[in-house]
């Protein structure tokens, strides 16, 4: 659309990025705010100028969270590690399979099936989350890695995503010509189907990964243990100590932190694929 | 997925009760739809509802205007480094739910935050944690997380559409606004509709960041703010299992309801969406 040039357009054209920019500085706000509170001690932080130098006290920070109760910010930071990367992956590979599977193979009632796990999406997460712990405790499993670790390992989005991406990756030449060599189904799967889709599983996999990773209502729910605990649930204990004791504020600030880095990390360098997704779950 | 919920309609028929004295423990008793009526007969239950409904009338409509506006701004001739701005706009995004409102809290709390004495600097002292300030407080959270996520959607939509078409109405003599709201807008309904059904769903689940409001702030939000609260607190407070599976029956009951309600007014069957529920 090329218009001429005219003053008009310079002013929209300002107006525009402008508008753009201020949203920016709404969103981006908060963090820059998280990133100088961490460098402040408790009492700088009180003082409520977050955006000054006056009681920087980043290292001090850093090393109080490191020891405080023996370092159980470190060990929650692995907890969610943990839930979040095994989750993730076993759940990705499960959504991977199920997509594949409606893709590739007929059988009865296959959009019947399909459906349900559509609906499975509109289902509120939350709203399970007390029948689960109600279930897991009958099965004894409550208070335990197991606890975080099982229900995650389901997610009808992911199902309902890998079917479009091996919808668009894979063509069906390519498994003809492997069944044709004589691979097995299993191994149709696992070395063609699997590797064409990779870019659809790591998508999968960065979606699932920030959900375990945020997930609170789940391990609130079902975990008492502080071993167990992952960051989400840790700094909220520590938050509720917070206004009682106010050094506290700067271990739930600095640690809060610590646990936004991965993701930021992640979703900066893995743009193309949470855009991949976003855009399936859309347009297709 | 289906055992979870089967199992809460099973549990929500019983409730546990002290035998005689309260000696020989608790005996768990059939007491059919008694949970149900406990529940809805509850005042504190159905407020939590009448929150719901306030806190979805003023989201919703800001949350679909702004990520929409923000959408077509971007997808605008006039737009400059796009992929920044889509990236900065999504970045709250990956920010777990919990440690966004305790960000949020912290910047409400007086003693704490440079934006409330910016404010009170300028003039226009409020208080977040009044009574009158807790749905805008909780609103503007949410917002912050989610705008960008769903401008990230329209955006996609946007991108879609056939750019033949745009150059047709140009052509026409069409404006850049009136291209927009004329041509654009129409042509991703769909994707509104679809945003708005998990917003509504995702919304029915509020639980993470009033409970933070909750804690120790003085603020004006309860144990039972939100229905999902309620039944936490029922759950984890009172030990009712009964009570707090008949809430969570409740509210997922409503949860359909209001998804087949929209997916029938938009008029067209949707074959999925792009995930909006909050894992809170």
């Amino acid at each position: 659309m090329n218009r001429p040039r005219t003053p008009g357009r310079w002013l929209s054209k300002t107006a525009v990025n402008g508008a753009l920019v201020l949203a920016v500085v709404y969103m981006l706000f908060p963090l820059v705010w998280l990133l100088t509170a961490a460098t402040k001690d408790a009492g700088g932080l009180l003082a409520g100028d977050a955006f000054s130098f006056e009681g920087f006290d980043l290292g001090g920070n850093l090393s109080r969270l490191a020891s405080y109760n023996d370092g159980v910010y470190f060990h929650w930071y692995a907890n969610s590690l943990l839930y979040a990367g095994i989750g993730a992956l076993a759940c990705s590979l499960i959504s991977v399979a199920a997509g594949y599977a409606f893709h590739v193979y007929d059988f009865r009632g296959k959009e019947k099936l399909f459906g349900l796990v559509l609906l499975g999406v509109l289902v509120p997460t939350t709203a399970l989350a007390l029948p689960m712990y109600l279930l897991a405790s009958e099965i004894g499993i409550v208070n335990t890695y197991w606890a975080v670790l099982i229900p995650v390992l389901v997610n009808p989005f992911g199902v309902y995503l890998s079917r479009v991406f091996c919808a668009g990756y894979i063509p069906d030449e390519a498994l003809e010509a492997a069944r044709i060599d004589g691979a097995g189904e299993m191994r149709v799967f696992w070395s063609i189907g699997l590797r064409m889709v990779m870019p659809g599983f790591v998508t999968v996999f960065l979606f699932q990964f920030t959900a375990v990773w945020n997930n609170f209502f789940l391990p609130l729910v079902m975990l008492s243990d502080q071993k167990l605990y992952p960051l989400s649930l840790g700094l909220y204990a520590w938050n509720s100590n917070a206004h009682a004791e106010p050094d506290f504020y700067p271990l739930v600030v600095t640690g809060s932190l610590l646990a936004v880095v991965p993701l930021v990390v992640a979703f900066v360098s893995l743009q193309r694929h949470w855009k991949a997704g976003l855009t399936a779950g859309s347009v297709k | 997925m289906v055992v979870p919920i089967g199992y809460a309609i099973w549990l929500s028929l019983f409730t546990e009760k002290q035998s005689g004295l309260g000696f020989g423990g608790t005996e768990t008793v059939f007491t059919g739809l008694a949970n149900y009526t406990a529940a809805l007969g509850d005042r504190a239950f159905l407020e939590g509802f009448g929150v719901l409904l306030g806190y979805c009338l003023l989201y919703i409509p800001l949350l679909l205007a702004g990520a929409l506006g923000l959408a077509l701004l971007l997808d605008s001739a006039l737009a400059r480094a796009r992929r920044f701005f889509q990236l900065a706009l999504f970045l709250p995004h990956a920010v777990p739910g919990i440690i966004a409102a305790l960000i949020w809290v912290y910047l409400y709390t007086p003693q704490l935050s440079p934006v409330v004495r910016a404010m009170d600097a300028g003039g226009i002292g409020f208080d977040f944690f009044s009574p009158e300030g807790t749905l805008p407080s909780v609103v503007n959270i949410a917002l912050w997380e989610w705008l960008g996520y769903n401008m990230v959607i329209f955006y996609a939509a946007l991108q879609a559409i056939d750019r033949s078409v745009l150059e047709a109405a140009t052509v026409d003599g069409a404006g850049a606004w009136r291209i927009a709201f004329a041509i654009k807008v129409p042509l991703v309904k769909a994707s509104l509709a679809m945003v708005g059904l998990f917003t509504i769903i995702g919304s029915l689940q509020l639980f993470t960041e009033p409970l933070i409001l909750n804690k120790g702030t003085g603020s004006a939000v309860t144990s039972t703010w939100t229905p999902n609260m309620y039944a936490y607190t029922a759950a984890f407070d009172r030990n009712d299992y009964g009570l707090a599976a008949a809430a969570s029956v409740l509210l997922a009951l409503t949860a359909a309801l209001l998804s087949f309600a929209v997916t029938r007014l938009t008029g067209r069957r949707k074959s999925g969406g792009a995930r909006k529920e909050k894992t809170a």
